[in-house]
C-alpha cells in the first residue's frame, strides 16, 4: 500500500490492575488505505472496540495506550494533547456506535445536534448547517427529513435513529469512519439497510471506513480487507475473500467452520474446544496454543510472528514460517 | 393420539398498555391494547425441532412464555400430549410441569449467583421429588458431565464460568427433571460463533441421546436452518408460513420470509445484488389493516389491504398466510 490514510504500529493497550498489568491489546499492526471498508472481526474481548477506541483517543481510564504509534496521514495522533485530539475527533475521524440510543443526547432536538457537531467543524452559519443538516438525513434515508428534523431521538425507530448516527458521524466530512458494532442491535431486515447505507455514503465521500463487528457474514459483504483479533493480537489479516474462503490460521479456519450458513449443509458445525483465554492467563508463545488442532512445541515457546504469506496477507503462526517447525 | 405432543390452538396474547386510569379521564384517551400474538396455531411433532423465527416485536418469546406457563393466554389452547394446560386439574399439571423446561437467552441472568452448580441443577430434581439423598448428588454430577463440564465444578458458583459454561449449566438444569420438550428461547444469541457451535452442536447430541422435542426460538435464519426440522415464520405476531427447514429457505412462499432470506448477509459471497429491503415492522398497538405485512410488501394488491390473509396448506407441507404466493 502506497500511502495509508491510517496507519497503526505494534499498538499495546494496558490496563493496570491491583494485580498486575492486563494487556488488553497486544502489538497490532494494521493499515488502512484511502477509500478502504476493513473489517475488524474477533469473539468478546478480542480487543476490536478496545482498538476502535484507542484510535479515536477514547479508551476509558485506567486504559490506556502503553506502546506502538497511531498515524492519520502522516500525523501521529496517538500522543496528541487532549484539545487537539477533540478537535480532531468527528472532524477528520466520525465513530457510530452500536447502540444509537447511546449516542445521541435524548434531550436535543435532531436537529440541534448535527447543527452543533457541522458548526464545530465546519466554518459556516447555523442556517446554512440547518440546510445541509436536513440534507445529510435525506441522503441517510429518512422520509420528511426537513420536518423529522425537529423531533427528538425518542421519536425515532431504532433502525432511523442508527441512520441519524450515521449522518451525525458524517456530519463533518470526516476522512476515516469507525463503526462499531453498528448494526448488531438492529434486526436483519434493518441490518441490511443499514450495511448498504455506510458502503454507499462512504464510497461516495470516499470515507475510509473501520468496520468491528463480531459477524462474518456483515464483514463478508461490506469489507475490503478483514483483521481477525484474537486474545488482544491480530492472528490474520488480509483480502475478505481469501480470508474466508482460504483461511491460513487455524483459529480463523475453526472460526470460519463454526458459523452455521445459509448455502451448505452440515451435519455438525466445526467446534474450537475451550474458549478464548482471559487477558490475566494468557498462555506463553501463540495464545491459540491451548486450542489449536496444529500446535506443535515452537507455539509453546515463541509467540509468531507476523508473516507475509502472499501479497497483501500476513498471518501470526509458526505453520507459515519457511524456517518450519524445526528452527 | 398423533405423533404431535404441543398443538398450539389460536392462541392470542393482549397487553394492556393504557395509560394509569386518572390520566386517561383527563386527556380523554382510550384503552390500549397491545397484541403480541394474534391467532396462532402450530403443532409439534414428538422428536422434533420446531423453529419459531422473526424479529423484534413479532411475538416469539411471547408465544414460547405461554407455553412454558410464564404468562397466560388471552384466548385460545395449548394442549401438551393430550391435555389441555388450560384446563387440567393442579395436581396433574404438577406431574405436566416436569416434561417441559426452559432455556434463556441470557445465561447471565437465568443462573442465581447466590447459589452453587449443584443447587442450581438439583432443584428440579428435589422439587419433583426425582431423588433423595446421596442419589442427587450422583444424577448433577452425570449431568454435568453429559453437558461437557466435569463433576468438580459442582461446588462452584456461575460467575467462575464463561458465558458458555453457564449456559451449558442451564442446559443441565432443563435436563434434570428427564424432561420431553425444551423450550429454547435464544439460546445462543449471547454467545461468541465459536461458542455457539459448541452449544448447538451439544443440544443436537442431546437431542438424539435423549429423545428431547425442542421448540427453537430465534431471530438467526443461519442458526434455524442448521437446527430446525420444520420452521413457523412470525410477523407482528401472527404466523405468515410453516414449512419444512430446507424447503422454506429453497422456496420461500410469503413475501416476508423472502425479503428476511435476502437479508441476512451470508459468508457464502455470491456477490448476489439483495432486493432493497424497505420499510420497518410497523407498530403493534396500531397495526395496519388486512395482511399485516402489505405497506412494506413488493406485491401489494387491493386485497391485501382489506382483509387479513388466512394460514391455508399450500403443496404437501408447507402453509402460508398470502393471497399471492410464490
Amino acid at each position: 500500500m502506497a500511502d495509508p490514510l491510517l496507519s497503526v504500529r505494534d499498538l499495546v493497550v494496558e490496563f493496570p490492575t491491583r494485580r498486575g498489568i492486563l494487556k488488553a491489546i497486544d502489538q497490532i499492526s494494521f493499515d488502512i488505505a484511502p477509500g478502504e471498508v476493513l473489517g475488524v472481526v474477533g469473539e468478546s474481548g478480542a480487543g476490536k472496540s478496545l482498538t476502535g477506541a484507542a484510535i479515536i483517543g477514547l479508551l476509558e481510564p485506567p486504559g490506556r495506550i502503553a506502546g506502538g504509534e497511531i498515524w492519520l496521514r502522516g500525523q501521529r495522533i496517538d500522543n496528541l494533547p487532549r484539545e487537539a485530539m477533540r478537535r480532531m475527533r468527528g472532524k477528520r475521524i466520525g465513530m457510530v456506535f452500536q447502540d444509537p440510543l447511546t449516542s445521541l443526547n435524548p434531550l436535543y432536538t435532531v436537529s440541534r445536534q448535527l447543527s452543533e457537531t457541522i458548526v464545530t467543524h465546519l466554518d459556516v452559519s447555523q442556517a446554512e448547517a440547518r440546510k445541509r443538516a436536513i440534507a445529510l438525513l435525506d441522503r441517510v434515508g429518512i422520509p420528511a427529513a426537513a420536518r423529522r428534523i425537529d423531533d427528538y431521538p425518542h421519536h425515532f425507530s431504532g433502525g432511523m435513529r442508527q441512520r441519524v448516527v450515521i449522518a451525525l458521524a458524517l456530519a463533518a466530512e470526516p476522512e476515516l469512519v469507525i463503526a462499531d458494532e453498528p448494526t448488531t442491535a438492529l434486526d436483519v431486515s434493518v441490518q441490511a439497510q443499514i450495511i448498504e447505507l455506510i458502503k454507499e455514503i462512504c464510497a461516495e465521500r470516499g470515507s475510509s471506513v473501520m468496520l468491528i463487528t463480531h459477524d462474518m457474514g456483515v464483514i463478508a459483504e461490506t469489507a475490503d480487507r478483514v483483521a481477525v483479533l484474537y486474545a488482544g493480537r491480530l492472528a490474520e489479516i488480509g483480502p475478505v475473500r481469501e480470508v474466508i474462503t482460504r483461511a491460513q490460521h487455524p483459529y480463523t479456519k475453526g472460526l470460519m467452520g463454526s458459523i452455521p450458513t445459509l448455502a451448505h449443509d452440515e451435519d455438525r458445525l466445526v467446534q474450537i474446544p475451550g474458549s478464548m483465554p482471559r487477558l490475566n492467563a494468557i498462555p506463553p508463545g501463540c495464545a491459540f496454543n491451548p486450542r489449536c488442532p496444529e500446535v506443535f512445541d515452537r507455539c509453546v515457546r515463541e509467540r509468531p510472528e507476523l508473516l507475509d504469506t502472499s501479497p497483501g496477507r500476513q498471518v501470526a503462526c509458526w505453520l507459515y514460517d519457511e524456517q518450519g517447525a524445526g528452527s | 393420539m398423533s405423533g404431535d405432543l404441543l398443538e398450539v390452538r389460536n392462541l392470542w396474547r393482549r397487553f394492556d398498555v393504557s395509560k394509569p386510569w386518572l390520566n386517561r379521564v383527563i386527556e380523554r384517551d382510550e384503552r390500549q391494547w397491545l397484541t403480541a400474538v394474534s391467532d396462532v396455531s402450530f403443532s409439534i411433532r414428538r422428536g422434533e425441532t420446531f423453529a419459531l423465527v422473526g424479529e423484534s416485536g413479532s411475538g416469539k418469546s411471547t408465544i414460547a412464555k405461554m407455553i412454558v406457563g410464564l404468562i397466560a393466554p388471552s384466548d385460545g389452547h395449548i394442549v401438551f400430549d393430550g391435555a389441555d394446560l388450560a384446563t387440567v386439574p393442579h395436581a396433574q399439571m404438577r406431574k405436566l410441569r416436569r416434561r417441559f423446561q426452559m432455556i434463556f437467552q441470557d445465561p447471565f441472568a437465568s443462573l442465581n449467583p447466590r447459589w452453587r452448580v449443584a443447587d442450581i441443577i438439583a432443584e428440579p430434581i428435589r422439587t419433583f421429588g426425582l431423588a433423595s439423598g446421596a442419589e442427587v448428588g450422583n444424577r448433577v454430577a452425570r449431568l454435568l458431565d453429559t453437558v461437557g463440564l466435569s463433576a468438580s465444578d459442582s461446588d462452584k458458583f456461575p460467575h467462575e464460568f464463561s458465558g458458555g459454561q453457564r449456559q451449558r449449566i442451564a442446559i443441565a438444569r432443563a435436563l434434570s427433571s428427564n424432561p420431553d420438550f425444551i423450550v429454547c428461547d435464544e439460546p445462543t444469541s449471547a454467545l461468541d460463533v465459536s461458542v455457539q457451535a459448541q452449544i448447538l452442536n451439544l443440544m443436537r447430541d442431546l437431542q438424539d441421546e435423549f429423545g428431547l422435542t425442542y421448540l427453537f426460538i430465534s431471530h438467526d435464519l443461519s442458526v434455524v436452518r442448521h437446527m430446525a426440522n420444520r420452521i413457523g415464520v412470525l410477523y407482528l405476531g401472527g404466523l405468515v408460513e410453516v414449512a419444512n427447514g430446507k424447503e422454506l429457505f429453497r422456496a420461500p412462499q410469503h413475501p416476508y420470509t423472502h425479503m428476511l432470506l435476502d437479508a441476512v448477509p451470508d459468508l457464502a459471497l455470491s456477490g448476489r445484488r439483495r432486493t432493497p429491503v424497505s420499510g420497518e415492522i410497523p407498530n403493534p398497538i396500531d397495526p395496519p389493516p388486512g395482511c399485516p405485512f402489505h405497506p412494506r410488501c413488493p406485491k401489494m394488491r387491493d386485497i391485501c389491504r382489506q382483509e387479513k390473509p388466512a394460514l391455508e396448506t399450500r403443496k404437501s407441507t408447507g402453509q402460508v398466510a398470502c393471497y399471492f404466493p410464490d
